[in-house]
C-alpha cells in the first residue's frame, strides 16, 4: 500500500507540526507514506467563493501529484471533503474518480481502512473535540446531533486509545466554529462571534486543549484564545495520536 | 432605502454590538433546536418520514401542473372561489378588489409569509384599507413597524422590555411592565375586540390537499381562526409550493411540521378549510411570484419542498447571532438564503455567502432540502452572472482575496501560489478583518515541505514499488 | 393571456420528470396503550385531563371546576340540564360571552394529544376558539395512535371546516415565556369516557 501525503497549502506553511505528526503517526503504524513535493492547494478557498470555474488547474495539479497512490491521506477533513465532491477533470474524468474515491481524511484512513485497534500515544491532558462541520457532516466521521440516528465518533474512539487523555463534555458537541473559509474575514463579526462562544464552550468544561481534525477551525479558534491570553492552546488530533509526553 | 444598502455582514455587524443581546438570542433559539431534537427523537421513525415528507414533495412539484388543476376543481366543487396572481402586484389587486365589492375598510390577518412576500399591508394601507396583523409576535413588530424577523418567532430579537415599552407607547399600558403574561393578556384583549368587529380575515395556507380541496392553516395562538369564523369574508393566499396530492400526506407533514418548529407533537390547531360558512364568502388566492421560475432551476427547485417549520433557522449559528432582520429579506436565515436570489439576484447576492456551509440546516430540515449544497451553488450562479461585485462589503472582500500583492512564500504552481498569497490571514495588516480579534498563526521557520526535503527523502523511496 | 393560463403554462414547462409518491401507509400499525399514551402527551402540553365513566361524572367536575355562575354552553345533550345547548344558528359573535364549552371529539390522537372536531362536533365553527375555556369528551375507544390512522378514520369526511386541536390556545412570541390563551381558550380539559370497570383518575 503506497500512501500519498496530502499536506493542504496552509497547514504546509503555518503548521508544519502537524503535518510532521500525520506522516510519524502513518510511518509507525507501518505505511509506506510519500510527500509529493510539487502539491499546493485543493482549490476550495476559491470554489467555496463562487469560483469553482478557476480550479481546474488546482484539480489537474491535484491529479498529476496523487493518482498514483494506493490512497491519499490528509490531516484536514475540509481539504478531503472538497476533493471528494468536487474534484474533476476534463482530460481524465475516469482518474479523477478513482482519486475522489480514494482521499481520506486521517481519522477515517485510521479508522476504516488500517482498522488500528490501539495506539502507543500519551497525552495526559483535560480535551475537549472540536467537530469540524466538513469533517462531521461532509465525512460522517461522528454521528450528527440533528440526526435520530445511533452515536458513534471515529475521534473519540481513536483519543479514548491515548494514555492519560481525559475528553471533556461540551454544551453543544457539534456547533460550527465559524471559520467558513472566506467566510472568517467576510463576516468577521458573526466568524469572531461564533469562534468566541465555542472557546468558552470548551473553557467553561474545562478543557486545556482544543482539538479538531481541521487545522482551519484551529487556526480560528487559536486565534481568538491567543487574543484573549488564555492558556488553553489548539493541537490538532494527530499531534495527540503521535505524542509520547 | 438606507438599511437595503447594507449587506449582511454589516447588519450583522451591528447586531452583535451588544453581546448580551446576541447571546439571549443565541440561547433562545438553541433552546428551541433541543426541543426539535428531544421531540424528534421520541419518533423512532423520524428519520423515515422526513424521507417519505422529502419524496411527496418531489412528487408534487413533478407533477405540480395536474394538481393545481385538480386542487382547483375541487376548491370550486367545495363553494371556494379561486384566484390565481402572477406576482406579488396581482396579489394585492385580488385583496384589494374582494374587500372593495364588500365595501370593507378593515382586515384582520393572521401569519403569512406570503403577504410578507408580497408588501399586502403597505399595499392595503396606501389604499385606505386597515390591516392588523393578528399572531401576537407579529401584531408587536407591527405595532414597532419592522417586519418579522424570524418565519415561527416574528419578534424572537426583542426583549420584553422592548415589548413592554411599545405596548405602553401604542396600548397605553403602565411604563416599565414588561411580564409576558400581563403583555400577552393586553393583546388578547385588544385583538379579541379586533377579531370580534372584523368582517374580513386573511390566513395563509400551510397544505392544500389536491385530492379534496381543502386546505390546512396551522397556528398555536388560534388567531386565524379567531378571524376565519368572525368574518363574512375570508381570503387564503397560498404559495404554489403548498400542495399535497392527498389527505393521507398530512399525517406525515403534520408529524414533521411542530416537532421541527418548536419540539411540540402538534401545533394547538391544525384548522382543515374545505367549504366556507352559510352566509359566508371564502376566497384562495394562488400565488406564483417567482415559485414557477425556481421550480424550473434544477439544482435550487427542491427549495419548493419547504414547510416553513424555521428549524432551519434556529439551528443555523449564523442566523443565532445575526438575527433575522440582517438578511434582508421577508424569508431569512438558510432557507430564505436559497430563495432570495431566485426573487432578486442582485438585491439578494450576499445571502448565499452569509454561512459557513456547516450543513446543520440540511439536518434538520424536516422535508429533507440540501441547503448548504444549494448554498454553495448559489455561490457559483451569483458569481456566474456577476453579481457578486454588487454586494460593497463582499466585493471588498473579493478584491482582498484575488488581487493583494504577492509575498514570498514559495510555493510550486501557479494555483498554488496565487491561493497562497490571498490567503485571508496571511496579510498582516489593520486592514486584515482576521486581525481584528484574532491573531495570525505563528510564522514556524521552515514550512513542512522544507522540512520534509531536508528530513525525510531518505526515509521514504518514492520509487518503491509494492 | 390570463395570470392562470400562463402559471400553468409556466409549471408544466418547468417541472421535473415524474417522480413517484412513496408509500406512507406502512407508518400505521403502532401498538403502545393509546389512551396511557394520551394521557400522558396531552398533560404534558398544558391540557387537564380526567378519566371518567359517565356524564354525571363529568357535570360534577366542571361545578366543581369552572365558575357556574358564568356562560357555559354545550353541543351534548346528555348535559344540557344543567348547561346551555348552543344554537348551530345564531350570530358566531353572540358567543363572545362563553366562558365554558362542552363539546365532545369525533377521535383523539395518542402521539399528539390532539382531538378531532369536524364542525357539526363543534356546533358553530368558531366555538371551541372564542370560548375560555374548553373541555372535550373524549370516548377512550376513539384514540387512535398516530395522525396516520386519524387520517385513515376521517376518510374524506362530511365537513366544511374541521380541526385537530391539541391543548389550550398558547403563544411564546415574547422572550419564548410560554403563556396559555393567546387569543383562544386558557385551558383545555378532556375527559375520558371510559368503562367502569376500568376507572382511574388522572390529572
Amino acid at each position: 500500500m503506497r500512501v500519498g501525503l496530502f499536506i493542504p497549502c496552509y497547514v504546509n506553511q503555518f503548521y508544519p507540526q502537524a503535518a510532521i505528526a500525520t506522516l510519524q503517526l502513518l510511518q509507525k503504524l507501518g505505511v509506506n507514506v510519500v510527500y509529493p513535493p510539487r502539491q499546493t492547494c485543493c482549490g476550495q478557498p476559491m470554489a467555496n467563493s463562487g469560483f469553482e470555474h478557476l480550479t481546474q488547474e488546482c484539480n489537474d495539479l491535484f491529479l498529476e501529484n496523487f493518482s498514483e497512490f494506493d490512497y491519499i491521506v490528509a490531516p484536514s477533513a475540509s481539504c478531503v471533503l472538497h476533493v471528494k465532491d468536487h474534484l474533476h477533470s476534463t482530460s481524465d474524468p475516469a482518474q479523477a474518480e478513482r482519486v475522489r474515491s480514494r482521499v481520506y481524511e486521517l481519522v477515517e484512513f485510521l479508522t476504516d481502512i488500517l482498522k488500528v485497534e490501539n495506539l502507543t500515544a500519551r497525552f495526559p491532558h483535560r480535551v475537549g473535540i472540536h467537530q469540524s462541520c466538513h469533517g462531521l457532516r461532509g465525512l460522517h466521521l461522528a454521528q450528527m446531533s440533528e440526526l435520530n440516528a445511533k452515536p458513534f465518533s471515529k475521534p473519540v474512539y481513536l483519543l479514548n486509545m491515548v494514555e492519560g487523555l481525559e475528553l471533556v463534555s461540551l454544551d453543544r458537541p457539534d456547533e460550527c466554529c465559524g471559520f467558513g473559509g472566506t467566510f472568517c474575514v467576510a463576516e468577521e463579526a458573526v466568524s469572531v462571534k461564533m469562534g468566541k462562544d465555542r472557546v468558552t464552550d470548551h473553557t467553561k468544561n474545562g478543557a486545556e486543549y482544543i482539538t479538531s481534525v481541521d487545522l482551519s477551525c484551529l487556526m480560528h479558534l487559536e486565534g481568538i484564545l491567543q487574543r484573549n491570553k488564555s492558556a488553553v492552546k489548539a493541537v490538532h488530533i494527530a499531534e495527540i495520536l503521535n505524542s509520547t509526553l | 432605502m438606507e438599511k437595503q444598502l447594507k449587506d449582511h455582514a454589516a447588519l450583522a455587524e451591528a447586531f452583535i454590538r451588544d453581546e448580551e443581546h446576541v447571546n439571549w438570542h443565541d440561547g433562545a433559539l438553541w433552546w428551541i433546536r433541543q426541543k426539535r431534537d428531544i421531540a424528534s427523537k421520541q419518533i423512532p421513525e423520524w428519520e423515515d418520514l422526513r424521507e417519505a415528507a422529502s419524496r411527496i414533495k418531489s412528487n408534487v412539484l413533478s407533477n405540480l401542473h395536474d394538481y393545481l388543476l385538480q386542487f382547483e376543481a375541487n376548491a370550486i366543487k367545495n363553494g371556494i372561489k379561486v384566484h390565481w396572481a402572477a406576482d406579488a402586484d396581482e396579489h394585492n389587486a385580488i385583496v384589494y378588489s374582494i374587500l372593495k365589492e364588500k365595501d370593507i375598510r378593515q382586515m384582520v390577518k393572521s401569519k403569512s409569509m406570503l403577504t410578507e412576500e408580497c408588501h399586502l399591508n403597505e399595499y392595503l394601507i396606501e389604499r385606505g384599507i386597515d390591516v392588523i396583523n393578528s399572531d401576537l409576535g407579529e401584531y408587536i413588530q407591527q405595532l414597532d413597524n419592522e417586519p418579522p424577523s424570524h418565519i415561527v418567532l416574528p419578534c424572537i430579537h426583542k426583549r420584553k422590555e422592548e415589548i413592554g415599552e411599545l405596548f405602553h407607547e401604542h396600548l397605553g399600558t403602565e411604563k416599565g411592565v414588561s411580564d409576558p403574561t400581563l403583555l400577552t393578556r393586553v393583546a388578547r384583549g385588544h385583538l379579541r375586540n379586533v377579531f370580534i368587529t372584523r368582517r374580513a380575515a386573511l390566513t395563509g395556507v400551510n397544505f392544500a390537499v389536491a385530492e379534496t380541496g381543502e386546505y390546512v392553516v396551522c397556528t398555536n395562538e388560534g388567531n386565524a381562526d379567531m378571524g376565519a369564523h368572525l368574518s363574512e369574508v375570508q381570503i387564503a393566499s397560498m404559495g404554489l409550493e403548498k400542495i399535497v396530492p392527498q389527505k393521507k400526506h398530512l399525517g406525515v407533514f403534520l408529524r414533521l411540521l411542530a416537532r421541527s418548529a418548536t419540539g411540540q407533537p402538534i401545533t394547538i390547531y391544525s384548522s382543515h378549510f374545505k367549504k366556507p360558512r352559510e352566509g359566508q364568502e371564502m376566497h384562495l388566492i394562488l400565488v406564483d411570484y417567482g415559485r414557477s421560475r425556481q421550480l424550473g432551476r434544477p439544482e435550487f427547485r427542491d427549495s419548493l419542498k419547504c414547510i416553513r417549520c424555521g428549524a432551519c433557522m434556529n439551528t443555523c449559528p449564523v442566523y443565532r447571532k445575526s438575527g433575522g432582520l440582517s438578511y434582508h429579506n421577508t424569508i431569512s436565515g438558510p432557507i430564505g438564503a436559497i430563495l432570495a436570489p431566485n426573487l432578486d439576484m442582485k438585491k439578494h447576492a450576499d445571502l448565499p455567502f452569509a454561512s459557513t456551509l456547516c450543513g446543520s440546516c440540511s439536518n434538520v430540515c424536516p422535508v429533507k432540502i440540501n441547503i448548504h449544497e444549494q448554498l454553495y451553488q448559489w455561490r457559483q450562479v451569483i458569481v456566474r452572472e456577476g453579481y457578486a461585485a454588487n454586494t460593497k462589503v463582499l466585493s471588498m472582500k473579493a478584491m482582498a482575496w484575488t488581487l493583494s500583492s504577492p509575498t514570498s512564500y514559495s510555493t510550486i504552481g501557479r494555483a498554488g501560489r496565487w491561493v497562497l498569497n490571498n490567503i485571508p490571514f496571511a496579510v498582516n495588516n489593520k486592514f486584515n478583518p482576521w486581525y481584528k480579534q484574532r491573531e495570525m498563526p505563528d510564522g514556524p521557520k521552515e514550512s513542512f515541505g522544507e522540512w520534509y526535503a531536508r528530513n525525510n527523502d531518505q526515509t521514504n523511496d518514492v520509487n518503491d514499488s509494492k | 393571456m390570463s395570470s392562470r393560463e400562463s402559471i400553468l403554462a409556466a409549471v408544466l414547462t418547468n417541472q421535473p420528470s415524474a417522480s413517484p409518491l412513496p408509500d406512507v401507509d406502512s407508518f400505521k400499525g403502532g401498538t403502545q396503550d393509546s389512551v396511557r399514551t394520551y394521557c400522558d402527551v396531552f398533560t404534558s402540553i398544558g391540557g387537564l385531563l380526567y378519566v371518567v365513566n359517565d356524564f354525571a361524572a363529568i357535570s360534577a367536575l366542571i361545578k366543581t371546576n369552572f365558575d357556574t355562575t358564568k356562560r357555559i354552553i354545550t353541543t351534548l345533550p346528555e348535559l344540557s340540564e344543567p348547561f346551555e345547548l348552543l344554537s348551530t344558528s345564531v350570530d358566531p359573535h353572540t358567543f363572545d360571552d362563553v366562558e365554558l364549552a362542552i363539546i365532545k371529539a369525533e377521535l383523539a390522537v395518542a402521539e399528539n394529544g390532539a382531538v378531532w372536531l369536524p364542525e357539526q362536533r363543534m356546533g358553530q365553527r368558531i366555538i371551541p376558539y372564542i370560548c375560555q375555556h374548553l373541555a372535550v369528551v373524549v370516548p377512550a375507544e376513539t384514540i387512535v395512535p398516530t395522525l396516520h390512522e386519524a387520517y385513515d378514520q376521517i376518510g374524506e369526511g362530511q365537513y366544511g371546516f374541521g380541526a385537530f386541536i391539541g391543548g389550550p390556545s398558547k403563544t411564546a412570541d415574547i422572550e419564548q415565556a410560554l403563556v396559555m390563551g393567546a387569543h383562544g381558550p386558557i385551558t383545555m380539559t378532556v375527559f375520558i369516557l371510559k368503562q367502569a370497570d376500568d376507572l382511574t383518575v388522572v390529572v
